[in-house]
């Protein structure tokens, strides 16, 4: 052999399957595409948003999926300065727990404000679409305060 | 039940180790053995506990394996958790009757990537870890709800911040800037790499290895709710309850060695468990000045025990915990004297 050439394969980490997202959360990002927020009806008519199969508490399955309100309270927040390298945001922005209007549990999710300054726990925030979308939750870019509502 | 007891343990946290994770256990799995006399031969049954997310490696407890020596061939499991679930499996196991000791060692090794990121892998596939939220983001959360709740204030959490040492009076924790708004550095785990091994006996056994075992007279743990925003993150359910069940309360506790990896866990375990919030005993050491991942846990089930059999403690009680917001927790009761 007159080329001394290393050989060499490329190693890529992966899950080697892929999974269905089954009837609630498949159906929750195919709400996303839409631009629709789909939260799920428990036996005692709270609604757990984001939604899941099962209750949580009792363990019962639950299928009456309900379409929630895009806008909210942010119920807790801590800042980010300086976004991690694998974050989708590449701006300062708040990490928040927010609880969508006609829900009975919390999203986490950002809310985009410039300064730690505009945070308040309380302030109310809407929801703020990406143009494209694809069913997934960074559909949702972030969530901005609705001006003038105050706490 | 059959009485089951702690007759020893071995250490070892580094901030930043060299060695790797078989390097590291080999010289504690040997001295946990030797202290008490007995070879791997003797033992009935080996579990350990450690994490294929942090090391990057499907598996990666079957290496670590050589440090136990599993020819000729031994009776062995594994958690993909705390060490101090793989105590509980080998408690279970124990309580089957066909095995009278066992080996449990668990380590974690975060230095050569950052934690603080890696964790964001264990949370819901779905709905939070595509956002990549870093573990101190997520105890932020936590921290303002319980703050802006009254449930704890700044003063409090600097108290805790200065006994586990990591800043050496309120002037200092208050000098540091936001790391997590409203936590600071010193509110949160400083990590370390480490492992922990430990030896179990059942009655009949533990005192022929031990002049003075650390029985076990309760344990339990207990899982809360998988999604944030379900529970009230001022309360930890699952601590209460796995207390309750471990029977933290039955008798007085002359020291609690808990798993507090941010000072607003303490907060949170002190009160759900009944603990004194403002405790006189001090813990042997504080996860929150050197937090291993699957391994803080079963080290507090060894310091609790060494408390025991240095006979600084009669009744001690640990706790271990998984999750930036306490989300699942295992509390076990050791008492000394006759089983």
């Amino acid at each position: 052999m007159e080329t001394h050439e290393r050989l060499s394969a490329p190693l890529v980490l992966e899950y080697p399957f892929t999974r269905t997202t089954g009837p609630v959360i498949g159906a929750f990002l195919t709400g996303l595409r839409e631009a629709i927020l789909l939260g799920i009806k428990r036996a005692d008519g709270t609604v757990l948003f984001p939604p899941t199969e099962y209750d949580p508490q009792s363990s019962e399955s639950l299928y009456e999926m309900v379409e929630v309100g895009q806008d909210g309270t942010v119920l807790t927040w801590t800042w980010i300065d300086k976004p991690r390298d694998q974050s989708p945001w590449k701006q300062a922005h708040a990490l928040a727990l927010i609880q969508l209007d006609q829900t009975d549990t919390s999203l986490l999710h950002a809310v985009l404000v410039d300064d730690v300054k505009q945070m308040i726990t309380g302030m109310r925030v809407t929801t703020q679409w990406r143009d494209e979308r694809e069913g997934h939750i960074n559909d949702i870019e972030g969530f901005i305060p609705i001006e003038g509502s105050g706490v | 039940m059959r009485k089951v007891a702690v007759v020893a343990a071995a250490s070892r946290q580094e901030e930043k180790m060299l060695d790797t994770e078989v390097e590291m256990m080999i010289p504690l799995i040997t001295k946990v053995r030797e202290s008490v006399g007995l070879q791997q031969t003797d033992i009935d049954f080996t579990c350990s506990g450690s994490s294929d997310f942090l090391a990057g490696q499907a598996f990666s407890f079957v290496m670590t394996l050589d440090a136990v020596g599993p020819n000729p061939p031994i009776v062995e499991s594994h958690v993909e958790m705390d060490g101090a679930w793989a105590l509980y499996e080998a408690w279970v196991k124990l309580q089957m009757g066909k095995s009278e000791t066992a080996l449990v060692y668990s380590y974690g090794k975060p230095s050569p990537g950052s934690i603080r990121d890696v964790l964001a892998t264990q949370l819901d596939p779905y709905y939070v870890a595509p956002l990549w939220p870093d573990a101190h983001s997520v105890a932020a959360l936590q921290a303002r709800l319980l703050l802006e709740g009254g449930h704890t204030t700044i003063e409090q959490l600097a108290d805790y911040a200065v006994r586990a040492g990591r800043v050496s009076d309120h002037e200092e924790y208050f000098s540091q800037p936001f790391i997590a708004d409203p936590l600071r550095d010193a509110d949160c785990p400083s990590y370390a790499d480490g492992g922990v091994a430990v030896i179990l006996a059942t009655e009949g056994v533990a005192e022929k290895l031990s002049d003075n075992p650390a029985w076990i007279t309760g344990i339990d743990h207990r899982i809360d709710a998988h999604h944030f925003g379900v529970r009230d993150l001022t309360m930890a359910p699952s601590v209460r309850l796995a207390a309750k069940n471990a029977g933290v309360s039955d008798a007085a506790v002359d020291v609690a060695e808990l798993h507090a990896a941010y000072t607003t866990h303490e907060v949170i375990i002190r009160r759900e468990m009944g603990l004194s919030v403002r405790p006189n005993a001090k813990q042997r050491s504080y996860p929150l000045a050197a937090d291993t991942l699957m391994a803080s846990g079963l080290l507090r089930i060894a310091e609790a025990s060494r408390a025991i059999w240095e006979g600084g403690a009669q009744r001690a009680v640990a706790h271990a915990t998984a999750g930036h917001l306490l989300q699942q927790n295992l509390v076990c009761v050791l008492e000394g004297g006759q089983p």
